[in-house]
Order: structure tokens, then sequence, then C-alpha cells
């Protein structure tokens, strides 16, 4: 047997004894492990499933053991992720730091800071926050103005952040700041502080689908130490932007839902059963049918592409241009699929609370509102055109 | 699932590439078209791309061909498309050859695949009675006159390379109402046999194709292609390759007009500016791109289901040719218009890309057949 066959053996029998059977289930949107100081388990099942996990390094399995990662090699993390596939098990955590900071402080980070927060992010125990955009500081990112002084031995912190996800469950934040106002992208810097800190205040906004996830955050004379500085200083739109790009990978995978309606099956099942259908199985309405095809077509269009992109990467050909229109891509085809949902499920998608409507309905209605965000965060579709103008085609400014 | 190129594909794209771009530019169509040429192609290129393996792609080695397969005929059409080759390509090697070689006896194909392989027998295949694609309504009928022998009368049109043909390949009704799968035979006839007429018709794409009526055509039992009312089942096979084959081409064709329009859009200046720096122009544009890639993913996935004899080729082959149809039109609407003016003018080859587009589009089902094949295949 080879090295990574066992591998595969070890980790199905590892995963067998440590996965709670409830960690087997669907997961209820409560139940979501994002872990932090304040971090409430309402299952304790998802507390034990995090633990055994992180004792591995398995929340974070391809950073280095001496962070508290897993270590594993490429094809080792992928067999860890068939394996958790196999027995459908809920992630151990969801994770900013995770998904974001961390692959930006192995690359940018001193040892120092590594050691400091790496290991506490594996574990879930420090639930980090995004401070990019500002109320003045939008797809114009780097005209952001929160400002950040030098006072001799601690840094001092001024300003406004918005749509900081979670800035009111998280405990610590990853900061953009202006620490020179006399150049554009040359001026910010990258900062990391204890949102416990005295002059932090969040406060949660409402968004049109009735949920809180985003903040206005405010900085009022806030003091940070000096070594919380990532990277050097006014050089921390290089970091910025790297980060980005993690960002935007994890939400154009959003658009591979192509034909899934949530707890509703299929969208041609949801269309059968509130349209109808005709002797021959056939979604009754002709014009209907015709769109849910081409959804479904465009779905299949772009997992292919996906999937292309990661073969040219095998083949040593790296990340394609393709991979340029992901989040453009993604996000448009998800905001369809669910414009083409409501059209589905007529009024019954478009309740608000309270009775007539089940909670599949109703989910419905709620992700139709929140998938609209998907084409403006983390870069709107303007922007992804723009780079695909410049970058990829060479069309002038 | 191979989305990417072997070696010994990329070879033979760079081969193609080189072929076409020296030897059928486009400027070869527009001689073509210009010089009313009675072939509608290039007879001595033809030869040559024989000569290169072109013609043998999906013919195994036995009987003379190169055996590359789906994904080499694929890497080859698209390279025709970037310059818009006219050559018997479609109707003889992806439908006359499939044809032969998915129902062809032995005899059939020991006389008939070499000499496809050589360059040496063009096919036509006689499908449509109308304007619309649609293989199971057939009304031209073959009537058994004695035990070795039937008569074929009908008409058929939109066929591709049909007044060059060597051999045509006839869908005829020998059982059946009009509408049926059942009952659809398929026959070799002469074009050179009695009661046979063809007509060339100049098409917008200044392609080949010609109107065929049969009056009482005699044609030997021996000359059926597979079995008696089974056509359909070969049919469906062959126009899968077929629409997957067309699909690599328009590739080829709307990466062209795009590149050229891109190119455009950094040389015409208009306010003392490249027209490439206005906004408006530059989302579009990057639009375009995404579209174009997420065809070719199509494109390669459906030519490699074919290669893999995947039980998913009809899904794959309606996918490819909706996307492609629906893009290519996108595409040549966009890129006419950003032309301008000098997008109007024949001396601009984006109308003839735009021309071919809208050809291709219709060949083997246009958007809305294969978006309703699809749903079917789906089961919705």
């Amino acid at each position: 047997m080879d090295a990574l066959e066992t591998f595969r053996q070890e980790t199905r029998q590892w995963l067998e004894a440590n996965c709670p059977p409830s960690m087997r289930t669907p997961m209820p949107e409560e139940e979501s492990p994002w872990g932090g100081r304040r971090a409430t388990w309402p299952n304790p099942d998802s507390k034990k499933w995090l633990d055994a996990m992180a004792s591995r390094g398995w929340t974070a399995p391809t950073w280095p053991r001496q962070y508290g990662g897993g270590g594993l090699g490429k094809d080792e993390a992928r067999i860890l992720s068939q394996e958790l596939g196999r027995l459908k098990a809920r992630p151990a955590l969801m994770s900013f730091g995770i998904w974001m900071l961390g692959p930006a402080l192995l690359e940018y980070a001193n040892e120092e800071q590594k050691l400091e927060h790496l290991p506490k992010i594996v574990r879930g125990e420090i639930r980090w926050c995004q401070g990019y955009s500002e109320p003045g500081a939008g797809s114009d990112l780097a005209g952001l103005a929160t400002k950040c002084e030098d006072k001799g031995d601690h840094y001092l912190v001024n300003g406004q952040k918005i749509w900081t996800s979670y800035a009111d469950k998280a405990d610590w934040i990853f900061c953009l700041v202006r620490t020179d106002t006399s150049t554009k992208h040359d001026g910010i810097s990258f900062l990391l502080f204890d949102m416990e800190s005295p002059g932090v205040e969040a406060r949660p906004i409402t968004m049109i689908s009735g949920a809180s996830p985003f903040c206005e955050t405010f900085f009022t004379d806030v003091k940070v130490p000096k070594k919380n500085l990532v990277g050097e200083l006014n050089k921390g739109w290089t970091i910025a932007k790297r980060l980005l790009q993690h960002e935007r990978d994890m939400i154009s995978s959003m658009g591979l839902g192509g034909g899934s309606a949530g707890g509703l099956g299929g969208i041609e099942k949801a269309a059968r059963d509130y349209v109808g259908a005709d002797a021959k199985g056939r979604v009754a309405n002709p014009a209907l049918r015709e769109r849910i095809a081409q959804q479904k077509m465009d779905g299949r269009a772009f997992a292919l592409t996906l999937a292309r992109t990661t073969e040219e990467a095998k083949a040593g050909q790296g990340m394609g241009a393709a991979s340029s229109i992901f989040k453009y891509y993604g996000t448009e085809l998800n905001k369809r699929r669910y414009e083409l949902l409501l059209d589905v499920l007529g009024t019954q998608a478009l309740g608000w609370e309270g009775d007539g409507f089940n909670q599949d309905e109703l989910d419905v209605t709620r992700a139709w509102l929140r998938s609209k965000g998907n084409s403006i965060e983390g870069g709107t579709s303007e922007v992804q055109l723009n780079v695909v103008a410049k970058r990829v085609l060479g069309l002038p400014d | 699932m191979a989305l990417v190129l072997t070696e010994e594909q990329q070879l033979l794209r760079d081969t193609a590439t080189q072929f076409f771009q020296e030897r059928a530019p486009v400027a070869s169509l527009r001689k073509l078209r210009d010089s009313k040429d009675a072939s509608g192609f290039d007879r001595a290129l033809w030869r040559e791309m024989a000569n290169l393996g072109f013609a043998g792609i999906l013919i195994s080695e036995k009987y003379g061909g190169t055996d590359f397969g789906p994904m080499g005929i694929g890497v080859v059409l698209e390279q025709a498309g970037r310059t818009l080759a006219a050559t018997p390509l479609i109707s003889t090697v992806l439908l006359g050859g499939s044809a032969i070689q998915l129902a062809g006896n032995a005899t059939q194909r020991q006389d008939l695949l070499p000499t496809i392989a050589a360059g040496e027998c063009l096919i036509a295949l006689a499908l449509e009675e109308g304007p619309h694609h649609n293989p199971s309504h057939i009304e031209t009928i073959a009537k058994s006159i004695d035990a070795d022998h039937f008569s074929l009368s009908g008409h058929k049109v939109f066929v591709l390379d049909g007044h060059v043909a060597d051999l045509l390949i006839v869908a005829a009704r020998t059982g059946g109402q009009a509408h049926d799968r059942h009952g659809i035979t398929l026959f070799l006839v002469d074009p050179k046999a009695q009661g046979v007429t063809i007509n060339r018709s100049h098409m917008v794409d200044s392609r080949n194709a010609a109107s065929i009526r049969f009056e009482n055509v005699k044609v030997s039992a021996s000359d059926v292609l597979g079995s008696v009312d089974g056509g359909s089942d070969v049919l469906d096979q062959v126009l899968d390759i077929a629409r997957i084959g067309l699909a690599a081409e328009m590739l080829g064709s709307l990466q062209q007009a795009f590149d050229e329009t891109v190119t455009y859009l950094k040389e015409r200046k208009q306010f003392g500016v490249p027209i490439g720096s206005f906004q408006a122009l530059k989302h579009r544009a990057a639009i375009m791109f995404a579209e174009i890639e997420i065809c070719r993913s199509v494109v390669l996935d459906a030519l490699s289901a074919l290669d893999e004899r995947r039980n998913d080729v009809p899904l794959m082959a309606s996918l490819a040719k909706a996307r492609l149809s629906e893009t290519a039109r996108l595409v040549t609407n966009e890129c006419l218009q950003m032309h301008g003016g000098m997008g109007m003018t024949d001396q601009f080859n984006i109308g003839l890309y735009m021309k071919r587009a809208r050809v291709a589009a219709a060949t083997f089902g246009n958007v809305d057949f294969h978006r309703d094949r699809y749903a079917s295949l789906d089961g919705f």
C-alpha cells in the first residue's frame, strides 16, 4: 500500500472514531461553528468536533505544524477533504482567520506574529473580522482614510469602517489603515488589533434580507501596540490585494449551486411541484422550462470552467486567464438562479415570516435578497470587468 | 475528464494553426465567393489536408486513417474556424465518415473509409426537409419495389456539400408516420443516379449547401446503411458528433472575431484616445471574454465525452451547440458594433464571421432546439 493510501485508511478510521454522529447531519444556521471568545455551542458536539479536528491541525490542513496546522501536502489535504465529504461531515470551524487572514500571515507576517496568532486561529479561539471598506472607500478601496499615527511606543487609530462582517461577534480585526496621507496606495498599512481595545465600537446594520451580518465599526483613539503591524509600514496594499484574492475565490464558488434550491430539491423538481408537469414529466410552462434549462446549462458550463482551471494548474500551465472571470460570472449566475427560483415558487417565495410559508420557502426569500450582495462584496462586478479589461485584454486606461 | 490538451494534440493544433493561416486564410473564402467558384471549395487544398491526415482523423488506422479521435478533429476544426476555411470537414469527416464507421457493413467500410481518409470521396448527408433542424421529421419515402430494390422520392434541403459530393447518404422513410423516430432508413445514393436533381444553394456564409430532389430513384438493398427502419439511432450519434465538431469550429471563429476586435479597440482613435479606453466598451469586451472562456470549457468537455465514449454525449452535444450558438450571436453582434461603420463594410472580416456564425447556429439544431433537447434529456 502506498503512503497516500495508508493516509486515507488512517484518516478514515480516525474520522469514524472522532466525528460525532450529529456532526454528520445538515447544519442549522445557528449551529455554525465560528468559534471565538464568546462562542456559544447550542450543540455541544460542535465543540467536541472542533477540538478533535484542531488537535490534529486539520482545521487548517495545509498550514505548517509549528503554527498548529496539519502540515499536510496537497494530495493528503485532498484525501482529507474527500473523506470528510464521505461522512457528510460539517465544517469543524468556519473562520475568516483560516480562509483569509491566515494565508496572508503565512506569507507576510514575522515569526513572532505567526506564533502568536496562527495557533489560536487553528483552534478557533480567536474570531477575526476584516476591516477594509469605509463609507468613502468602497470600490475605490485604496482611498481609505482611517488614520493611524505613530505615537512613539504605540499607534493611535481613528476612523470608521463599514461592511465589517460579524464585527459585533469578532475578537480581533485585521485592518487597513492610512499611515501616509501624501500618497494613495503606498500610504496604507496592515494592522491587527483586539476588538476589546478601548475606543472600538461595532454597530450591526440591518440588511434587506432582515439579517445583520455586517457592521459599522468606529475607532476613537484606539491604542495599538507597534508589534501588531504586519509587513512594512506603508506596504499594506500588497497584503490587502492578496487577501482580496482569497476572498473572491470564496465568493465565486457560490455560483456552483446551478440546479439546487435549498431544501426544495433541484430547481426542476421545485418547478414540477409549484408549476406542474405535463404527461411526459416536462415542466408545464414551456417558457419557464426553457429558462430552467438555460440556468442549468450555464451552471454546468461554469463548473466545467472551474474544473478546467484546476486541470490547467495541475498540468503546470498556471492559473489561466479564465480564473479572472470567476467572481463576475459565479455571482451573476447565482443572482439569476434566485430570480428564477422566485418565478418558480411564485408568491410562496415572497413571504417574509409567519404562517402560510414553510421554512424552505422563507429561506429562498431571504437567500434571494442576500444574493444581491454577491456581485457587490469583495469587488463589484464592474470592478471585476475593469480588471479583466485591463489585465487580461490589455485595454488602455 | 480531459480539459487540457495532450502534447500530441498540441502538436496537431500547431500544425493546423499554421496550415489554415498560410493555406486557407479568410482571403481564400473571399476568392471562392468573388470568383463564383463552381466547387465552392479548393480541391487542391483538400488533398493537402488529406495528406496531413485531417480527412482521416476519425478513421481507424486499419482503414487508412490517423485515428486522432474527436479531440483531434476538434483541434483542427477550431483552427479552421479561425480563418473561416471552407472545407468538407463537416460533411465528409464528421457526418459521412462517422455514419459509415458506425453503421456500415464490412464491405461498405472497406470500400469507403480508405477513400474518405485519402480525400478522394466527398460525402453529403441529405437529411433536412424544412427550414428547421428536425431529424425525425422525414417525408421522403423509400418504397420497396422488389426483394432487392427500393424506390426513393422526396425533397431535401440544406444538404452540406450536396452539389460536390461523390456519394449521398439519404434519410428516407420506410415505415411509420412523418414524425416517428422509427421507420427511418439511411441509403447510400449515387448523386449521378437517374432521378436525382441537385441544385446548389448560395448561402449567406458562402459555404456549400444544396437542395436535392429524388424522383423514383432506384436504390439497391445492399446500399442500405445500417438497418431498415433503424436509422434514427445512427443519426442521433452522427449528429451529436457533428454538433460537437461544429461547436469547436464556432469556438475558433468567435475567438478570432473577438481577438481582431480587441486589437481594433486598441488602435481606433476617437476624441483623441483609443476607443478601448472607454468603459462602455471595456465592460462589454470583458463580458465577451468571460463567455468565450466558458464556451471553451464546454467544447473541451464535449470532445472528451466523445473521446471517452461517456454516456452523457447527447447532453454535452446539446450544451455545446446551444452555448456556442448563443455566444456566437452575442460576440459577432458586439464585434460588429464595436467596429462602427467599418464593421458594416465588406472589406472588414467581421461581417463574414457574423454570417458564418448564423449559418453554423442554424445547422444541426439552433439554441431553442438544443435547450429543449437538454431539458428533455435531463428529465424535465
